[in-house]
């Protein structure tokens, strides 16, 4: 009887496609709210995929930024070579997805490789190396002439629009939700939890640190891939320490470990940085008050501090919604 | 007494923090499927016995055999996956996660399905999962912890912890469960309750137990052989009611002039 029933984050993404779809073709949201909503839905995978790492495997990285310029660079490249060569390749979708993914390993290889080494140690190392790595990714990106230097990459083909977004954005939310809640999601919980009883039940701590570390690469690297499809360039500075430290403020303000809170406060923080910008805007022009954008960098300091003073546990803490629970019985 | 088949036998182990001898030359054997006691005052070495014998720390000499393989400098949860699992002295539970999952992690190595099946659910993930929740229950009814099935661990109280820590233990399958202290913190009742919980895992489950503990009463009780160590050597060992009346031990507990009055 029970097959029956949909999955509610089935009914949920689908409810949410729908209305969004709707307003995009009767024209209640304009092309400006359109491209707001897409950065969301990419920084939810960014965000989430983060809190894998931090929240779930109870690691520290900074600099996932890094590992989604990969994935950018990676696809960004084979889109634009391949649509220099013959622009009439681009009827196909599919070549689109295979640059994208291709992205997400070259990002899983590089997270092996900073992971693999760094992980084998304890305590705030990781940091450090992730912090280091964010800015050699940057520091190399921006002297490779042939990926634009410190131009950025330019002329990237815009493919991603709102359904393969939202089509991706699902997808990595189902997958990490379903990996969460298996036998292997639970290892890397019980590392975040008490790493020294987690190796005593037999977790191999080591394997299970490098392996969210390595998913959590790979599907920033689709993210990335996401993004410079969507605004049709890659530049060093969009992914250097400042929007790394944005990811941060996402998952401490919706709940290490919460899945949910991470697709919140993606969302709600996408938002405020636009309505920030917004603002910030008027008081310069109209009230003639002399600041800049850079002010909302303050502002989510200050949030960030707030969180740690006053909401240790973030928006959702450590909960889940039921829409993101799988039910179990007990047998 | 010699036994023919010790599940763990440790052979001249010796270590060494720095200048300190922590633990000196021990050899001895833990038969199989008794209850062995291990006693000593503070200080003494039994906690980084267990440590060594679970591989947290590597002993500086000796070997320890595990049903016939030297287990030195493998790492813990290969010692653990090869059927030695143990207890905490200061409780190590998962407190964010529930009891439920708190011994489903336990059972993790023993599941075969890969990535690919976890991330896409397929039947043959599901089945195990269900086979693993059935297995859980089990241990779960066991120890008497049912209402507590979907709690959060941090919100249990600290006798329903222990029972966790070894419904834990037992979920790792193991041949030998060493428990570190198990009666620490407990009243009477609850040590009574302990022990007859000690004895129907070790005849349920046919494991060995191995422990440290202070409680004299809970040790003469319960254990059938006992070893008492003091400043990393062995003072005396054999059948508890033995044991307690030995002056070298009285003298470690109670202090030489207590013993001379």
């Amino acid at each position: 009887m029970d097959k029956l029933k949909l999955p509610k984050f089935l009914i949920a993404g689908a409810i949410f496609y729908v209305v969004v779809q709707a307003l995009i073709l009767t024209g209640i949201l304009n092309g400006y709210f359109v491209v707001i909503i897409n950065r969301a839905l990419i920084f939810v995978i960014l965000a989430a995929t983060l809190n894998l790492i931090n929240g779930v495997v109870g690691q520290f990285s900074l600099g996932h930024m890094g590992f989604a310029a990969v994935g950018a660079y990676v696809s960004g490249t084979i889109t634009t070579l391949i649509f220099k060569l013959s622009p009439h390749v681009f009827t196909d979708n599919l070549i689109f997805i295979a640059a994208i993914i291709l992205g997400g390993v070259g990002a899983a290889v590089v997270g092996f490789l900073i992971g693999f080494p760094s992980l084998r140690l304890k305590g705030d190392y990781l940091a450090i190396m992730t912090l280091g790595f964010g800015e050699i990714i940057r520091t190399i990106l921006n002297n490779i002439a042939y990926v634009g230097g410190p131009r950025g990459l330019l002329g990237i083909p815009k493919f991603s629009g709102f359904t393969i977004i939202f089509v991706f954005t699902f997808l990595t939310m189902v997958l990490l939700r379903n990996l969460v809640q298996s036998s292997h999601g639970r290892a890397m919980l019980s590392i975040r939890d008490n790493e020294l009883a987690s190796e005593l039940v037999g977790v191999d701590t080591t394997r299970y640190k490098v392996l969210g570390f390595v998913i959590g690469a790979f599907f920033a690297g689709i993210a990335g891939g996401l993004l410079c499809h969507l605004l049709q360039i890659a530049h060093p500075t969009q992914y250097g320490f400042y929007a790394s430290s944005i990811l941060l403020i996402m998952v401490y303000a919706g709940g290490m470990g919460s899945m949910t809170g991470s697709i919140i406060a993606a969302f709600s923080l996408t938002f405020a940085t636009e309505g920030l910008r917004v603002g910030i805007d008027w008081l310069r022009d109209t009230v003639g008050i002399p600041i800049g954008t850079e002010w909302t960098m303050v502002i989510y300091a200050l949030l960030l501090i707030f969180i740690m003073l006053f909401k240790t546990e973030g928006f959702m803490g450590m909960r889940e919604s039921k829409i993101l629970i799988i039910e179990e019985k007990h047998v | 007494m010699s036994n023919p088949n010790p599940v763990l036998s440790i052979q001249g182990m010796s270590h060494y923090f720095g200048g300190l001898k922590a633990v000196s030359d021990f050899s001895y054997d833990v038969p199989e499927g008794v209850i062995y006691g291990l006693i000593g005052p503070n200080g003494s070495g039994k906690t980084t016995t267990f440590n060594l014998v679970t591989g947290i720390y590597t002993p500086t000499q000796g070997k320890i055999l595990f049903e016939g393989d030297d287990i030195v400098g493998m790492k813990p949860y290969k010692i653990v996956q090869k059927g030695i699992a143990r207890t905490f002295q200061n409780l190590r539970i998962f407190s964010n996660l529930t009891v439920i999952d708190n011994i489903r992690v336990a059972r993790h190595f023993t599941t075969k399905s890969g990535l690919f099946s976890s991330f896409l659910r397929l039947p043959n993930f599901m089945k195990e999962q269900e086979l693993v929740m059935h297995e859980t229950m089990e241990l779960i009814k066991l120890m008497h912890l049912e209402p507590r099935a979907n709690d959060i661990a941090k919100n249990l109280p600290y006798g329903e912890l222990r029972r966790l820590e070894v419904a834990r233990a037992l979920a790792t399958k193991p041949k030998l469960i060493l428990l570190d202290e198990p009666a620490a913190g407990m009243n009477p009742k609850e040590t009574e309750d302990l022990m007859n919980l000690v004895r129907q895992v070790r005849d349920e489950f046919k494991v060995t137990i191995f422990l440290i503990e202070h409680h004299m009463k809970f040790v003469t009780g319960i254990c059938e052989r006992v070893k008492v160590i003091d400043f990393g050597e062995t003072i005396a060992e054999g059948k508890p009611e033995d044991v307690v009346k030995d002056v070298k031990v009285l003298e470690a507990y109670l202090g030489r002039k207590a013993v001379v009055c």
